[in-house]
């Protein structure tokens, strides 16, 4: 059956790799980005190589409201893939414009928008499947990037809510905890090899995720590993510790 | 996608174009496919042979991008009757070092258009191109294998065969006597539907294998010697019969035989291999091919795969490689008395007024590539008035004082 997918946030990598992941399967796209003409590659790209329909949606984390981006949707969808993320200068505590945008783009903005969305789902009686990408980072906060962390952490809890309060609702939410990424986002960051994931891994990662009906998964199995052990150290160690 | 085979694409900054992957545009009717340059030809052959499309030109990997196929003006088996891959584009978009985005085509920017065909991606960074496929009824091709008993053999093979789309010899380099420069022509024709077995019209689209096999570690250096070679090259040789062979084969075996084989340049050992490919115009080619094999006869160097064929006519421009005569493409295993043999060859080619292919070159001297290609200066002149700081450089182009 052809669903109707929507990807918030289209024109990061891994949405772009999932974009065609699911472009593959013959399913329809409606890909969301902060400009029409920054959207139009994706969507000529998907059209071209896979002979998909594509709608581009323009929605800026920032500015937009999710209201607006629902009323221009041509219907509900089956899946939701809400992929922006910012990850900002790592130390901006002296940056209130740097650090709200990190908070905006990571958390409220993506809150408010699956509100939005679940309501107009039960409304309409719609199970549907919602994934969010989250981060390892907002697994502990640590002072490398603490803001962007706290933001990712506020993200998968709201997440862990969604999934329990959609249950009864046919609203199923998978929460993804990729790690690092080669992309955009960290390119020129020295990043290690083994805990690094490509943005198609990423994408098959949450792929298999909504077709197995998953809670949280982390992309590279090591990862839950590491964090489970970074979570309990005791924070008498873990203060003094430089991660 | 960091596949060429000498220094052009490094330097101590890299612009990695892979991030521009996207297929832009596709006219159904006339086949102009547009493209961001970082799409490979292995991805466009996935997505249009299936269509019934296939690339106008293509080197012997599709593990090139579309960007670097322009930037290195690409030739593959079928130059002689349709020229080299820029022959095929339309357009292209250019970041230049100034900062702008230039469209150039033949008729809009056009001296930039004709500086960057074969332009070693000296001036300026390819953002995207429009480029066309060629329709094909199948994914197949009609073969027919000529044995060719010796060199004169072998270069008259390939003129009398020039009809054909597509020609190719390999040619056994070992061989001595009145074996000399034999070889096996090779040529292909797009084959039409009725000519193919039931089998292969159950998918007459068929794509090629997505999965490679990886050639898993170094084989010692000494692996490809004379005699491995040698050995080789006879068994290749006979295995063809005399007469001729007819034959139906998927494009993937005749254009793309080493893509089967991941890393398969590791069969020369952690030293590795260069090539080294010349052109030599039709008047002095045979005594320039001549002399050129004997050379490697008398050296005692073995290359392992040694390739010949026929280019047509294409007019001086800049640093574009292929002119009307014979190119030879020769396979070496790098080693101490490599670099001082190839200077010899160097030679050879210059006085027969040959050249090198810039792709491919890793080590000619700036003197020999400024008196082999005509326009070299007036190519430096106005990348000079382009570029005046020489943003974007490379190895190679440091090497060849481009930048002085």
């Amino acid at each position: 059956m052809k669903k109707n997918i929507l990807i918030v946030g289209a024109s990061s990598d891994v949405a772009q790799a999932l974009a065609r992941l699911r472009a593959e399967n013959s399913h329809n796209l409606w890909l969301t980005g902060r400009s029409q003409e920054a959207l139009q590659p994706l969507l000529a790209d998907v059209k071209i190589r896979y002979g998909v329909e594509a709608l581009g949606f323009v929605y800026d984390a920032e500015t937009s409201r999710p209201e607006s981006l629902l009323a221009a949707l041509p219907g509900l969808p089956d899946e939701v893939y809400v992929a922006m993320g910012y990850l900002g200068n790592p130390v901006c505590i002296e940056n209130p414009m740097e650090s709200t945008r990190i908070m905006t783009v990571n958390f409220s903005a993506a809150v408010l928008l699956m509100n939005a969305m679940v309501q107009a789902l039960i409304k309409e009686k719609k199970p549907a499947i919602l994934v969010g990408i989250s981060s390892v980072a907002g697994d502990r906060g640590r002072k490398s990037n603490f803001i962007y962390g706290a933001a990712k952490a506020g993200f998968s809890t709201y997440l862990d809510g969604l999934r329990n309060f959609g249950y009864a609702h046919g609203i199923h939410v998978v929460t993804v905890k990729p790690g690092f990424i080669r992309s955009k986002m960290t390119a020129g960051l020295p990043l290690p090899a083994p805990l690094t994931a490509s943005p198609q891994q990423v994408a098959k990662a949450m792929v298999k995720a909504v077709r197995k009906r998953k809670g949280t998964v982390y992309v590279l199995p090591i990862w839950e590993i590491i964090m489970l052990v970074i979570r309990n150290i005791p924070d008498f160690i873990f203060k003094k510790m430089n991660l | 996608m960091g596949r060429c085979y000498g220094d052009s694409a490094l330097s101590e900054h890299i612009v990695d174009t892979r991030s521009l992957h996207h297929f832009l545009d596709f006219d159904s009717n006339s086949g102009l496919l547009t493209v961001e340059s970082g799409v490979t030809f292995d991805e466009i052959l996935q997505v249009f042979v299936p269509r019934g499309w296939f690339l106008p030109v293509t080197p012997g990997t599709r593990f090139v991008t579309a960007g670097g196929a322009l930037a290195s003006d690409v030739h593959g088996k079928n130059h002689h009757k349709e020229g080299s891959f820029s022959d095929h584009v339309l357009w292209f978009d250019l970041y230049t070092a100034s900062g702008q985005k230039l469209r150039c085509s033949r008729s809009e920017n056009a001296e930039l258009f004709q500086l960057s065909l074969g332009g070693m991606g000296l001036t300026g960074i390819i953002l995207a191109l429009a480029f066309y496929l060629k329709p094909i009824e199948t994914a197949f091709i009609r073969q027919h294998t000529v044995r060719c008993e010796n060199l004169d053999d072998t270069m008259a093979g390939l003129e009398s065969y020039g009809h054909w789309t597509n020609s190719v010899a390999w040619l056994d380099c070992m061989a001595g006597g009145k074996a000399f420069g034999r070889s096996i022509l090779m040529l292909g024709e797009s084959a039409k539907l009725q000519e193919l077995s039931a089998r292969q019209a159950s998918n007459p689209l068929k794509i090629h294998s997505t999965k490679g096999i990886p050639f898993p570690f170094d084989m010692p250096s000494y692996t490809l010697n004379r005699f491995t070679v040698q050995a080789f090259n006879q068994v290749y040789f006979h295995k063809h019969p005399k007469g001729g062979q007819d034959s139906v084969v998927h494009y993937e075996p005749f254009y793309y035989p080493l893509d089967k084989v991941l890393d398969w340049n590791r069969i020369y050992g952690k030293r590795g291999f260069t090539q080294y490919q010349l052109v030599i115009p039709h008047q002095d080619a045979r005594k320039g091919l001549q002399e050129v094999l004997e050379l490697l006869a008398k050296r005692r160097m073995s290359s392992f795969l040694t390739v010949l064929k026929i280019f047509g006519d294409q007019p001086e421009n800049y640093l574009r490689f292929p002119k009307s005569g014979f190119t030879l493409t020769l396979d070496f295993g790098i080693s101490a008395s490599l670099w001082p043999f190839l200077n010899e060859l160097d030679r050879v080619v210059e006085q027969y007024g040959g050249r090198l292919y810039l792709t491919k070159d890793v080590r000619m001297s700036a003197d020999f590539f400024r008196r082999t290609y005509p326009q070299a200066q007036d190519f430096m002149d106005k990348l000079k008035e382009l570029d005046p700081k020489g943003t974007f450089r490379s190895l190679q182009s440091e090497r060849l004082a481009i930048h002085r």
